[in-house]
């Protein structure tokens, strides 16, 4: 059960960081001089770039076709739970 | 090309079963001003955009129509996975059970299949791009009359999340038009 809710825990950081980073990324496509956005673009993609990479030490890739890394000696992509099945 | 990640956009959580609520929601998956008709239409528009703006805007607000498109079917399915006959009737869906059970179709809240006639690409980008802030609004509006039909909290919660990017989308899609119009001013001049 604790792990349930590291898990879910940390999910819930990554979806933050990267709904900041969506959400300047449609900025930064209509204003692509402003430096300031840009700046905390970068900054949210490097936390982003982080998180991601210790969700998947944990509990398998989060990303399809080699984006992210399988720990372990089983394909975890196809067993760990599915968006709707959460 | 794109790359799954194998979470959704917004979680989803539904109080109960609810049949009712679930044929009502279905419109934003395959409607008329629903997810999919969104992400189709910006996806397509992409190619004959003349701006680099406008270009990129599609092709990043067209990807996260997709996003949407699953949070909407995450919200149908977890509504209906458990209906009993006798509730799919009692909710109107005795023809859906008929043709897909209780599987995920696009099909508005009446049952009308999605077509490629809700969408247009005109190859005029000042056409297109009032098009999409058009479909923006009509959106909206439409999550505005589900969350004043919704009877799940949790349900309406996701909603006014997705109701939400609308505005921001339709936000954009302005600014890329203004863009747009300069565009065509300058090639005039010059």
């Amino acid at each position: 059960m604790a792990e349930l809710e590291e898990r879910m825990h940390l999910l819930k950081r990554i979806r933050e960081i990267e709904f900041v980073a969506l959400e300047l990324n449609l900025y930064l496509d209509t204003h692509p001089d402003d430096t300031q956005a840009l700046q905390h673009f970068n900054r949210a993609a490097d936390e982003l770039a982080e998180l991601k990479k210790q969700y998947e030490q944990c509990y398998g890739p989060l990303l399809n076709y080699g984006f992210g890394k399988n720990p372990g000696n089983t394909w975890l992509w196809a067993q760990t739970p599915w968006p709707w099945e959460m | 090309m794109w790359i799954y990640e194998k979470k959704l956009q917004y979680p989803v959580k539904v109080s109960g079963k609810n049949v009712r609520l679930a044929k009502w929601v279905i419109t934003q998956y395959g409607g008329p001003d629903g997810e999919l008709a969104a992400s189709l239409r910006y996806l397509n528009q992409r190619y004959s955009m003349p701006t680099e703006k406008t270009k990129a805007l599609l092709n990043d607000i067209g990807t996260e129509e997709l996003a949407h498109l699953e949070i909407v079917g995450t919200i149908v399915h977890k509504l209906t996975k458990d209906a009993t006959i006798e509730e799919l009737k009692a909710a109107g869906l005795a023809g859906h059970y008929a043709d897909h059970d209780r599987a995920l179709f696009y099909v508005d809240a009446v049952g009308n299949p999605w077509t490629a006639a809700y969408i247009q690409a005109k190859g005029d980008p000042i056409a297109d791009l009032t098009e999409d802030m058009a479909a923006e609004q009509k959106a909206r509006a439409t999550y505005n009359w589900l969350i004043n039909l919704s009877d799940d909290p949790c349900v309406t919660d996701v909603l006014k999340f997705l109701r939400e990017r609308e505005v921001v989308h339709f936000q954009r899609f302005g600014e890329a038009l203004n863009d747009v119009q300069c565009y065509l001013q300058e090639k005039k001049f010059f």
